[in-house]
């Protein structure tokens, strides 16, 4: 008798719920140790769902399909040099901040939902935990495999990981995920699948990644949009965790919605990085940080959230500060990598006057009146060959720890400054949202590790910039500093046959020769 | 800042133009924009996948599950069958 072709709904019972047991000789509470501490209250598992009914044998089906079209693109890519494709030298750097930045919360990320697969009591979140771990394991190794051909032939790629760990703008990611993986599970999944990956991300993989496919970089493309493939399981899997924990009990609404407000200012902050890959690090432009925060988060996140007031949930606390300053996010942030870049694992540089052109047509309302003077003033100074770089450690936000260079919601001239104190000590903040997570759990937050602080203690090598970049494997005048006197430049215009004798800076040593 | 869109972007290759050509005949309201690499199709409340219409494009079976190899994002409500795959607001 031929056996009867199951439907969707019944494989993914038979797949997923029937692999469920209820424990005979142990207390649940005593295996699902962390599903009650946070507070929120869930009364039956079962109502758990996952839309794309994604069982085991079609996860492995598909995941495997994407791998061989990945590889293909990437034994193409570096047999056929396709690092010489891309438009131009700087745009390598904006991968360099990625494999720094990105890859290593990949990792980090196939560890947190190990983590908290682990700790649901309903299989419903376990299986679907346990895919999304996978996923991510997938993600660190394809962007370090597709991302190794360019270490063959530029600086600054030679030890990513090492330096995630100990340099002082990559403890801005670190700290944001180390954050959310000291959590609890309930709280993990609401910081990474729903306000990182279902409200922020797409900022991150949408134009960024059609960014490098317009910058000709076929390798990151195609790892970005496989990854992307993936992520797209994982935002449904943060909004059902976010349905799922507001239909269960509304006990639980308010401390979604604190969560909610939380994390979206940690990783609205955390994208800082990706606004000035967008508006500074790519040659040739997709879209400004502007128009894609207007169209990813104001519009599409605006729906979203109206989808979820109906549970009482509003649009997270300070959006709206994040709306002020999309006109200047961007640039404050490569000010600051322009003003450090001394002690940064890849090239900053001064936009050229078409690129200025862009940036003044994209921000009509800032960008001549307050950052176009700064550019050409510092300009002025490169040309007298006093390339300025400050000397002076920036003060750390204790929270985002990003250096304090953010300026008021309301006033673009004015460096925006909040503080607190806790135990006889005081803290300091960029912001209103970061001083508010501060507030409200400070006792995890004065345990901070900031870059800054720790220099100056003495923890970093030594207390001389040599020292410390030694400490972070960076190599001075190889890794760090302005692209002009960079040997990327110089190795690049030399395979492009573009040595142009006015700009040209003398070249320490060349690779690759 | 009323809106109630959903949103469905794909990879621009030779798997994903035919479910890109299935939904816009299948949803009139669906806005379809063209970036580098990607398409992003967003439309009011609801964008439907059908099956049946996939395969009436590509001469085979298609299963649903197939979209997962092209797709690059979305936003709204899913619910998932072996004949359509449907993104929507509310319940």
């Amino acid at each position: 008798m031929a056996a009867k072709r199951l439907s969707l709904r019944e494989k993914y019972q038979k797949f997923t719920r029937d692999l469920a047991w209820e424990p005979s000789y142990q207390d649940k509470a005593n295996i699902f140790p962390q599903t009650e501490f946070e507070g929120i209250h869930i009364h039956d598992w079962d109502k758990w769902e996952d839309p794309f009914r994604l069982t085991v044998d079609a996860y492995w089906k598909y995941q495997a399909e994407k791998e061989r079209k990945l590889y293909a693109i990437i034994d193409a890519f570096s047999q056929n040099n396709g690092q010489f494709n891309v438009s131009d030298a700087r745009y390598v750097n904006a991968l360099k901040l990625f494999l720094q930045g990105v890859s290593p919360l990949e990792y980090a990320a196939h560890r947190g939902f190990a983590m908290a697969g682990r700790q649901f009591s309903g299989v419903g979140p376990q299986v679907a935990c346990q895919m999304q771990s996978i996923d991510e394991l997938r993600h660190v190794q394809t962007q370090i495999h597709t991302i190794s051909q360019y270490n063959k032939f530029f600086n600054g790629f030679h030890d990513w990981n090492h330096m995630h760990q100990r340099v002082w703008y990559l403890s801005v990611p670190k700290s944001f995920f180390e954050d959310a993986m000291s959590a609890g599970p309930f709280e993990f999944v609401t910081a990474i699948s729903f306000s990182f990956e279902y409200v922020l991300t797409n900022l991150l993989f949408m134009p960024f990644m059609s960014g490098a496919a317009y910058n000709g970089d076929m390798a990151t493309v195609t790892f970005g949009f496989s990854a992307q493939s993936d992520e797209s399981r994982h935002m449904t899997l943060g909004l059902e965790v976010i349905k799922f924990m507001l239909e269960q009990d509304e006990r639980n609404v308010p401390i979604v919605q604190k969560w909610i407000d939380k994390w979206f200012w940690r990783g609205y902050r955390l994208l800082t990085l990706v606004s000035m890959m967008m508006d500074y690090m790519l040659p040739k432009r997709v879209m400004s940080w502007k128009e894609a925060w207007e169209m990813y988060f104001e519009e599409n996140g605006g729906a979203l959230f109206e989808d979820l007031s109906r549970y009482g949930i509003r649009m997270p606390k300070y959006w709206d500060v994040s709306v002020k300053e999309k006109e200047r996010l961007s640039h404050e942030a490569w000010s600051i990598f322009y003003n450090y870049d001394h002690a940064a694992a890849f090239h900053s540089w001064l936009p050229e006057e078409s690129e200025m052109e862009w940036l003044s047509a994209k921000y009509p309302d800032t960008f001549d009146k307050y950052y176009r003077p700064r550019y050409e003033y510092w300009r002025s100074l490169q040309e007298k060959g006093e390339r300025w770089y400050n000397s002076t450690l920036p003060m750390l936000c204790q929270l985002c720890q990003i250096p304090m260079a953010f300026t008021e919601p309301d006033d673009p001239t004015q460096i925006c400054y909040r503080s607190s104190e806790y135990n006889g000590d005081k803290y300091h903040f960029c912001s209103d949202g970061c001083k508010d997570i501060f507030d409200d759990e400070p006792e995890k937050y004065v345990q901070s590790w900031l870059p800054v602080h720790q220099i100056y203690q003495g923890n970093c090598g030594g207390a001389s910039v040599p020292e410390v970049l030694e400490w972070y494997h960076l190599v001075d005048g190889q890794d760090n500093k302005e692209f002009l006197d960079s040997q990327d430049r110089a190795n690049w215009n030399r395979w492009k046959g573009e040595s142009d004798s006015d700009t040209d800076q003398p070249v320490k040593a060349a690779v690759n020769d | 800042m009323a809106n109630n869109n959903v949103f469905i972007a794909l990879q621009n290759n030779e798997e994903a133009r035919p479910i890109i050509e299935a939904i816009e005949q299948d949803n009139a309201e669906a806005r379809v924009e063209y970036a580098p690499a990607m398409v992003k199709i967003d439309a009011p409340g609801r964008i439907v996948v059908r099956r049946a219409s996939v395969e009436e494009l590509i001469g085979r079976d298609w299963d649903p599950q197939e979209l997962h190899v092209n797709l690059i994002s979305l936003s709204g409500n899913i619910d998932e069958d072996e004949d359509e795959f449907v993104l929507h607001r509310g319940d």
